[in-house]
């Protein structure tokens, strides 16, 4: 296709995507409480609002907790996992990789739905450590995809060469696949944390009567009063992504990273 | 150190945790929903158990086949948008220089781990009155004044279109990253324009990725619970919305269990199709 073209197809694409987040960054700067654009006046109070404010801090806290375990929990489950089914012939394993693969397939309020009724079917409902639990089965996916990527990319000579020379299972798994498989794990923490820390309605749907994640915070916002508070979060969450997603990038294959992932969700 | 089939008892440790983790916090979870969705409802929001159908009987009152249809339309019509503007998007986008690839990728994967919420409240601005798009049209004196343009049909297709269509380029990037560069140089040199090229050997070369897209893409626009109530109205509501209200604030858990589970079949049928529309591409 003609440069021109393309050029101009990618500036229109370009400025659908980010027109919402100018606007979103033009709001989050007013003086006043008021969602004008362009800006009156200009001020970085309401990215102070995030840190400064109980509510929004207690919000932004108990956020970051949910993402920073449940992702740990969602590695934790996918990589013995995907190791299993990388070192061993053992078909009828591939169900778990599947139920693994499910809840991220299917539309989130069905995961959502089916939390909230099996955490109060046994009891639990409303403890902050359900939504840990939750996002971790949610997310399970996300890692298990980068690490079964990231297994098939072991050359397995090397291993050999290790079980030759005399090093056994542990030995082998310590000082051979772990330091092979770490950028995997660590792109797979990344996704699983950015989107828990993004998750609304299986978080809603578990803890929602108890603990105010950001999303949920948001939302209520929304609801009973806006503030540009909530455009300085968005601001927030848009470049913390943007900063981790480049970051794997920077130290990972990103697009081989992104070939392989869809064709493994197929 | 070849593949070898578990051995010995210890040999299936590894498998202990994740089977365990898995089926307690995700096969039971679906199992519940399930059996809830056979329950019977009680005043003030409980339920006993029972095996009754009466909540699936409800599908068959015309409200619920009102919503049924609006939110298939609504996710075709999210698919076909998003797949019309993502495929030469995507095309353009893998002839381009890897550093720009990055980049493009970064800014994508950051659009499509954003929240509904968040999405929805970026949107409601653009589209209100005193924040909108419609002030920067006032001041370039195209319009007279400002105007909202939500709670709106055409709020609610753009939002659920910038959220999908990110996902729409990821899941069409691997397959055009992998399409044969020598196809489109053998019609340029045959004298087709890159435009003619893009439509009569890109497009049906791609015809089974396409299919897939579609349905993927479809699915993922039919999961959307927030964005419909954020940017339009009651009569915009999908299923997915009537399912979270009648699990929270109408506290029928049975009839929302009877619909998610309706959900479901819709989806693993749909899943399903793209699974044998992916064996057609291979065979062909």
């Amino acid at each position: 296709m003609t440069s021109i073209f393309r050029k101009a197809y990618f500036f229109v694409i370009g400025l659908f995507l980010s027109l919402p987040l100018i606007v979103v960054a033009g709001v989050s700067v007013n003086q006043k409480q008021t969602l004008a654009f362009p800006p009156q006046g200009f001020s970085l109070s309401w990215y102070g609002e995030i840190f400064f404010n109980p509510e929004w801090r207690n919000a932004l806290f108990a956020s970051v907790t949910l993402a920073v375990l449940s992702a740990a929990l969602a590695v934790a489950i996918a990589l013995p996992l995907s190791w299993f089914l990388w070192r061993r012939i053992a078909p009828w394993a591939n169900i778990f990789q599947l139920l693994g693969v499910a809840p991220f397939t299917l539309p989130p309020v069905i995961t959502a739905l089916g939390m909230l009724t099996f955490w109060a079917t046994v009891g639990f409902y409303g403890q902050p450590w359900t939504a840990v639990v939750s996002h971790a089965i949610f997310f399970v996916t996300l890692p298990l995809v980068t690490l079964s990527l990231g297994f098939t990319s072991i050359d397995r000579s090397l291993v050999e060469a290790a079980s030759t020379m005399g090093a056994d299972e542990r030995t082998i798994f310590r000082t051979v696949v772990l330091p092979l498989i770490l950028p995997y794990i660590v792109s797979g923490y990344a996704f699983a944390f950015v989107l828990s820390l993004n998750e609304y309605i299986v978080a809603y749907m578990t803890v929602g009567f108890t603990v105010e994640t950001l999303p949920i915070k948001i939302f209520n916002a929304l609801r009973y009063g806006y503030t540009p508070t909530m455009a300085s979060v968005t601001v927030l969450f848009v470049t913390t992504a943007a900063v981790i997603f480049g970051l794997v990038a920077r130290f990972g294959d990103l697009p081989k990273l992104l070939g392989a992932m869809s064709s493994d969700g197929k | 150190m070849r593949r070898e089939p578990p051995q010995t008892l210890g040999d299936y440790a590894p498998l202990l945790f994740p089977a365990a983790m898995l089926t307690i916090f995700f096969v039971v979870p679906f199992g519940t929903m399930i059996a809830v969705s056979f329950f019977q409802r009680q005043q003030g929001g409980f339920y006993t158990p029972a095996f009754v159908f009466d909540n699936y009987a409800r599908f068959l009152s015309a409200f619920f086949g009102g919503v049924l249809g609006f939110s298939l339309m609504l996710a075709i019509i999210v698919a076909i948008c998003c797949v019309v503007l993502a495929l030469p998007f995507t095309y353009m986008l893998t002839r381009m220089a890897r550093k720009v690839q990055v980049v493009w990728l970064v800014a994508l994967l950051s659009i499509l781990s954003l929240s509904e919420v968040i999405i929805g409240f970026a949107w409601s601005t653009l589209f209100s009155r005193t924040a909108g798009i419609t002030n920067i049209l006032v001041a370039l004196g195209i319009m007279a004044e400002a105007k909202a343009l939500t709670p709106s049909f055409g709020a609610v297709l753009t939002g659920m279109v910038y959220q999908a269509f990110p996902y729409t380029v990821l899941v069409l990037f691997p397959a055009l990253v992998r399409l044969d560069p020598t196809l489109t140089e053998a019609a340029r040199t045959l004298g087709a324009s890159p435009l003619k090229a893009f439509f009569t050997v890109v497009v049906p070369a791609l015809r089974n990725t396409i299919t897939a897209t579609l349905i993927m893409v479809f699915i993922f626009a039919l999961g959307s619970y927030l964005l419909p109530q954020l940017l339009g109205r009651p009569q915009h509501w999908t299923l997915s919305v009537l399912i979270t209200d009648q699990a929270i604030y109408q506290s029928n858990m049975p009839f929302a269990a009877a619909m998610a589970v309706f959900l479901v079949l819709v989806t693993l049928g749909l899943v399903a199709l793209t699974v044998i529309a992916g064996r057609k591409g291979e065979a062909a």
